[in-house]
């Protein structure tokens, strides 16, 4: 497993498949870690992702920075032609992601199965 | 607080009582503006969605100002505290702020009128989408210039220690007027108008001669055409043609007892 730290942030990333990889947030998503995040998306990208998976369950805090890092994020994944997908997020992020509209960009999941299925449906 | 993660690949929801519950706004569908002063134009605010950078038209833009207040002795929290209370009165004298009195709180709309030159003014507004004692940001409503938010914060400078504000815009222009205007004159302005409110914060802080600093990066050049269509929303056009209204509408009203032009209507 390839692990990315930085203040209350721990990114790891994990190949489900060929084309799918997962980065496990645990603590907090902040401006603070773009740093990780940018690193650990960069391992989870090889040549033959098609998706990206982000895995919110450990997400115990994030600010208006973090939800900007996502976007910032996302222009990213659409560089390289790969999805950015999300799950595990609790009823709070949820919401946050509807009212950022984030969720209009971001695919939703319930869990990483689901998420997973999304992108062999494609 | 319970913070227990649940297994990466689970998918099972830890319970989490998130930290940061507080300092966002409430989900909403649509904005809502409270009462606002006779003398402001109420437009473009009550009804229109929030929109982010996803929902926008023009290239992605990611501009920071920035000021050190150095030789201040002065917290971020202060700073903040500062900022929030008074807002609008920091704002050069282009635009106007019609939020709540007291301070800024997540959830709180607020609406802008603002010269766009010539006497032409755009109304549009605000929610504010999150806020904590370091930092609040705004997300802008359809028909605003900017689809996007705006973040002012404050934090101590690695070198020094010294306080400096911040106010950062992560945006793009809502649709291809704005977008067409963007280099020929909005950029300018838009520069011109946060680099004012941050040097008249700062000398509301104690800073005789505040230097503000700008930096502008393009974090994605391409434009989303799928989403011309906010020009219908364009707060710009829609408070043009309200003004251009104003003599027709009083007009109308003047053979039934002369009543006063309303400032404005949603």
């Amino acid at each position: 497993m390839n692990q990315r730290t930085q203040k209350n942030a721990t990114m790891d990333v994990r190949q489900v498949n060929g084309a799918v990889s997962v980065v496990d947030i645990r603590g907090d998503v902040t401006a603070a870690s773009e740093t990780a995040l940018g690193e650990a998306y960069a391992a989870a990208s090889t040549p033959t992702t098609a998706a990206v998976v982000l895995n919110f369950t450990g997400l115990e805090y994030m600010n208006s920075g973090g939800i900007g890092m996502l976007v910032t994020l996302l222009v990213r994944a659409n560089r390289q032609r790969q999805r950015l997908l999300a799950y595990g997020l609790n009823q709070h992020y949820r919401q946050i992601f509807e009212l950022t509209r984030l969720d209009e960009a971001i695919g939703i999941h319930d869990s990483e199965d689901a998420a997973v299925a999304a992108v062999d449906a494609r | 607080m319970t913070t227990q993660p649940a297994q990466p690949g689970s998918g099972e929801q830890a319970d989490l009582s998130p930290r940061d519950a507080a300092n966002w706004a409430k989900h909403v569908t649509t904005l809502r503006l409270g009462e606002v002063p006779a003398e402001a134009i109420n437009l473009n605010v009550t009804g229109k969605r929030v929109v982010g950078p996803i929902q926008g038209f023009g290239k992605l833009w990611q501009k920071t100002y920035r000021v050190e207040l150095t030789g201040l002795q002065t917290t971020p929290a202060e700073v903040i505290a500062t900022w929030k209370q008074a807002f609008g009165s920091f704002w050069p004298k282009s635009g106007r702020f019609y939020g709540p009195l007291t301070s800024i709180a997540p959830g709180d709309v607020a609406l802008l009128n603002l010269d766009v030159g010539g006497g032409a003014k755009l109304s549009t507004g605000i929610l504010v989408l999150y806020a904590d004692d370091e930092s609040f940001t705004f997300m802008t409503p359809q028909g605003h210039v900017f689809a996007g938010w705006i973040t002012f914060s404050a934090a101590q400078s690695e070198p020094d220690g010294a306080t400096a504000a911040q106010v950062q815009l992560l945006l793009r222009t809502n649709d291809p007027i704005y977008e067409l205007g963007m280099p020929i004159a909005i950029s300018r302005k838009e520069d011109r108008f946060w680099q004012d409110t941050l040097t008249n914060l700062a000398r509301h802080l104690g800073q005789a001669d505040p230097v503000v600093t700008s930096l502008a990066v393009c974090v994605d050049r391409k434009r989303q055409w799928s989403n011309a269509r906010n020009v219908w929303h364009n707060a710009g056009v829609r408070t043009a043609l309200y003004m251009l209204g104003a003599p027709l509408r009083a007009f109308r009203r003047a053979p039934s007892g002369g009543r006063d032009e309303p400032r404005g209507r949603e």
